[in-house]
């Protein structure tokens, strides 16, 4: 298949090492001319495919093949529909827990049917997440809900929680599906497809523990050198993801306290209506007008109701999910600085040993490759983040006004059919002047 | 009676004094002003619990019952302190107890209850008389009042005080059939009623702080995003200051719909002391009534004693027919000068009759006439409250819809702030001042005070905030800029008192 091109390429840099340093290898190699006059012509991003037939050899080049046309990011032109839901609880002896279903509909060619249908519990999207990070460290993987929420007493398996945790991972899987790189690598298409016996087998294929182990020491010796010259621009990066975090935990908070608040006013507001309707019952000729009344109350009470609901279900979750990038953005910056880390080492290695020098020479080009590749990578990610983050949190607000606007307007039609409603017995009982 | 003396009790507020030094105070000055019962026993009420059951409609109800503690002063030779001796008893026995000292004595100012909150026996209402705080003022209250009485030099004395103080099953309820009017006007016992629960539902009504407007919560959670946001995002920070700039004219805005419910609640509030002005007359009347019931039943014994003298029969039980069963019968003439007393008397209680008489019907129609004048009122201005309350709700809608249109419009990156504000909104001064760097507290005073949610903030979250400048001075101008409008609007409310209508 000619769409095979794009699993061969990623995959193998997946599922053959941790260490991503060895991408570099096959994907330069690229020799497949028809598959690459193809692909060169398409430059929509959603198949991932012009990513990779347009690397060419030079990093260079690269960069330029990482700047995705976002706006073309429409429906009509997305070939993959996922969606999490269905929640179901499952006990066995040991434990209990929660599978979710995951729909898959797509057109992509290397899927083997346009539909598919599987459960995945928690652990499994966390499977993913680890997958792709290790093979792509320098690329920004969108957070996924926090394995227990400590806050007050939210018990791992009550409806709220389900449900919040539900459209988190809905929206992450949503995010990898959007993502150029993401959404063409193998352990993606095998999360969505694979029944689960074989994603048991499958994810026991990944890097072994030992290697893990050495790439996690690795790290930390890496981190503990520290980088020398790090890039401005990633410099720049760091102070603006500084900054980026304040702002967006500050904002969180407060519109978690926001929340809070109109949930209190809520409750005060739910004791208004019956008051009314109370009173209309020791009234004669005030009855129906504070009948009237009751029921408006009780009608905005709902609306409020609904009101709070849909900020706290809309506009907390997108907000938090921001906190928690911003986390992965810092990660993510130390990872390349470990890369650059590593190579300064390597370098310094190089001038001052005699022995060893070509293995070593060797080594310090694929680690140069390596730093090249995550800078790279990291940039082109980055503005798409950066475009990715603004929309999501300009749709929210904008969604926040919508949901506002519509919430006025309700309360707006109540409240003027009380006054109708007193007009018209007014006027007829020739009572009260309303110029 | 004439003044026996005790003067006023005068309790000068002493401002060092604790609330329990000061209630202390006021006991021993009570006790020193020579009061026949304190000087003997010491009075409290020293408990309140609940209870539950069946009341007169067979319904179950809840009630608080208070405990009436009282132990002689002079405490035993051991030097231990005696067991007081203690009963309960619940608001309406204190009621009754009133009520009779209001009959019994109408020529004396009697002490006043802690507030009634009517209890609600149908409607299962968060029941304010359940709340803490006020089940233990009125414990204070009562024990206030308990001890008023016994300092009083008439009221101390009373029996039915006494046996209420220390008898569980005081003669007050069987008295209350006897100084319970008979027959009170129909409308005006409805009346009472009608005033017992139009006070207790304004009540509710005006502790639902719901009162705040949500367009305060939405307004500010508005201000803080915005004024977040463009700090960072340079992108987006022009869309969102246009919107930010449109929310400090908001927000002004909003502080006026809160001061008209604030006029709201004042209008509720008028009515609800109107209430006790309601029951002050139907218990002028149920007085009338039963003075002339007093009246009639006076003459009705007289005119029995009469015929028992005349006849010779005893129907009723008397000591004195007792005694001269005893002592012997009297004499012919000793008859003759009763009976002649007793026809002056029966001449004068057929005066008296119908004195009271005279006078309970004029009071009725009187009062009723006022209470139909009064009705009418009511009707017309708690309507118009309603509908001004209406109209305010939807003055704030078109705001809130406005603003969260303009919003979205600002975050959609279409319109600039001059395209959003109209003249009318716009109480944002935009040009900036120099900041003569007065600190937060200054500042957090100028606030607006119905934006106290951004005060109330945890300090780390406002540390992070450091709101721009121009924004902050903005909101001083605001402040400073809205004395001369304030004028207009004091004008404005005054036009709507309903007294002027």
């Amino acid at each position: 298949m000619s769409g095979s091109v794009v699993d061969n390429t990623v995959s193998s840099g997946n599922s053959s090492a941790a260490i991503p340093t060895d991408i570099s290898g096959p994907i330069l190699d690229l020799d497949e001319d028809d598959d690459l006059e193809v692909f060169s012509k398409d430059t929509t991003l959603t198949d991932g495919s012009s990513f990779n037939a347009s690397m060419q050899t030079s990093p260079a080049s690269m960069i330029n093949q990482y700047k995705f046309e976002e706006e073309e990011e429409e429906v009509d032109t997305k070939d993959i529909f996922v969606t999490v839901d269905n929640p179901e609880s499952h006990v066995t002896a040991i434990e209990t827990y929660i599978t979710y279903r995951v729909v898959t509909k797509t057109t992509r060619s290397e899927f083997d049917s346009s539909e598919f249908e599987v459960r995945r519990r928690y652990q499994d999207f966390l499977w993913l997440k680890g997958r792709l990070e290790e093979a792509h460290p320098t690329l920004i993987v969108h957070p996924l809900p926090e394995k227990f929420v400590m806050k007050g007493m939210v018990e791992r398996f009550s409806e709220d929680f389900i449900e919040t945790r539900r459209r988190a991972l809905h929206r992450f899987l949503n995010k990898i599906a959007e993502h150029p790189i993401f959404s063409s690598t193998e352990d993606f298409k095998i999360f969505l497809t694979a029944e689960s016996g074989e994603l048991t087998s499958h994810k026991k294929q990944g890097p072994g523990f030992l290697s893990r182990m050495g790439e996690t020491v690795k790290a930390v010796a890496a981190a503990v050198r520290g980088v020398k010259n790090r890039p401005q621009e990633f410099t720049d990066m760091q102070e603006y993801v500084e900054a980026f975090s304040q702002k967006i935990s500050s904002l969180d908070k407060v519109t978690q306290r926001i929340v809070r608040e109109q949930k209190e006013y809520l409750e005060e507001l739910k004791e208004c209506g019956p008051i009314y309707a109370l009173w209309s019952q020791s009234e004669e000729e005030l009855a129906e007008p504070l009948k009237t009344v009751a029921g408006c109350v009780d009608r905005c009470t709902k609306e409020t109701e609904e009101q709070v609901k849909h900020l706290n279900d809309h506009l907390n979750p997108v907000l938090h999910e921001y906190v928690l990038c911003a986390d992965t953005l810092k990660a993510v910056l130390r990872r390349r600085d470990n890369i650059q880390a590593d190579f300064e080492a390597k370098t310094e290695a190089l001038a001052t040993k005699k022995a060893d020098r070509d293995a070593m020479r060797d080594d310090l080009d694929k680690t140069e490759d390596r730093l090249e590749w995550a800078n790279n990578a990291l940039k082109s990610d980055w503005t798409r983040w950066q475009k990715v983050m603004r929309n999501d949190l300009r749709s929210a607000f904008i969604d926040t006004a919508e949901s506002n606007v519509s919430y006025y307007e309700k309360c707006l039609a109540v409240w003027e059919s009380f006054l109708h409603s007193q007009r018209t017995d007014a006027e007829e009982n020739g009572k009260v002047d309303f110029s | 009676m004439a003044d026996s003396g005790s003067e006023d009790i005068a309790v000068i507020g002493n401002t060092d004094l604790t609330p329990s030094e000061s209630e202390n105070n006021l006991k021993k000055t009570m006790a020193e002003k020579g009061t026949n019962l304190l000087k003997k026993m010491e009075i409290s009420v020293a408990e309140a619990e609940k209870r539950t059951g069946k009341n007169a409609v067979n319904m179950q109800e809840t009630y608080t019952v208070y405990l009436i503690e009282t132990r002689p002063v002079d405490a035993p030779s051991e030097g231990t302190n005696p067991v007081p001796d203690s009963l309960w008893r619940r608001y309406s026995e204190f009621e009754l107890l009133r009520n009779y000292l209001l009959v019994t004595y109408p020529f004396l100012v009697v002490p006043p209850l802690p507030e009634k909150r009517a209890e609600f026996v149908w409607h299962k209402l968060s029941a304010d008389n359940m709340d803490p705080d006020f089940v233990e003022r009125r414990r204070v209250g009562l024990e206030n009042f308990l001890l008023r009485v016994a300092s009083h030099p008439v009221l101390s004395s009373d029996k039915i005080f006494y046996s209420f103080l220390t008898e569980a099953d005081s003669r007050l309820k069987a008295l209350n059939a006897t100084f319970r009017v008979k027959n009170p006007d129909k409308r005006f016992a409805e009346m009472k009623h009608y005033g017992d629960e139009l006070q207790s539902v304004i009540s509710q009504l005006l502790r639902v702080r719901a009162l705040r407007s949500a367009a305060v919560v939405q307004c500010e959670s508005l201000f803080v995003l915005d004024s977040e946001w463009s700090a960072i995002e340079k992108e987006m920070g022009d869309g969102l200051q246009s919107a930010g700039h449109h929310m400090d004219a908001y927000a002004a805005s909003v502080d006026d719909i809160l001061e008209e419910e604030e006029h709201y609640a004042d209008q509720l509030k008028e009515y609800l002391f109107y209430a006790d002005a309601l029951r002050a007359v139907c218990r002028k009347h149920e007085l009338t009534q039963y003075e002339l019931e007093m009246a009639v039943q006076d003459l009705t014994s007289k005119k029995q004693q009469r015929e028992e003298l005349a006849t010779g029969t005893i129907r009723t039980f008397s000591l004195k027919g007792m005694t001269s069963k005893l002592f012997g019968q009297e004499t012919p003439e000793q008859r003759e000068a009763k009976l002649k007393m007793l026809e002056t008397q029966i001449e004068e209680g057929e005066e008296l009759v119908k004195e009271r008489n005279a006078e309970c019907d004029e009071f009725v129609k009187s009062a009723w006439v006022d209470v139909e004048r009064f009705k009418e009122q009511k009707d017309h201005d708690l309507r118009e409250a309603l509908i001004s309350y209406a109209i305010m709700q939807i003055s704030m809608c078109k705001k809130g819809i406005q603003v969260w249109n303009n919003a979205k419009e600002c975050f959609s990156g279409g319109l600039t702030s001059h395209d959003l504000i109209s003249q009318d909104d716009l109480m944002v001064h935009e040009e900036t001042v120099k900041n003569d760097g007065q600190d937060e507290a200054a500042f957090s005073q100028r606030i607006p005070h119905k934006l106290h949610y951004t005060l109330n903030m945890p300090v780390n979250i406002k540390q992070e905030m450091k709101m721009p400048d121009s924004l902050i001075l903005n909101k001083k101008e605001k402040k400073q800029g809205r004395d001369p409008s304030d004028c207009h609007k004091k004008k404005k409310r005054k036009q709507r008192s309903p007294a002027k209508v």
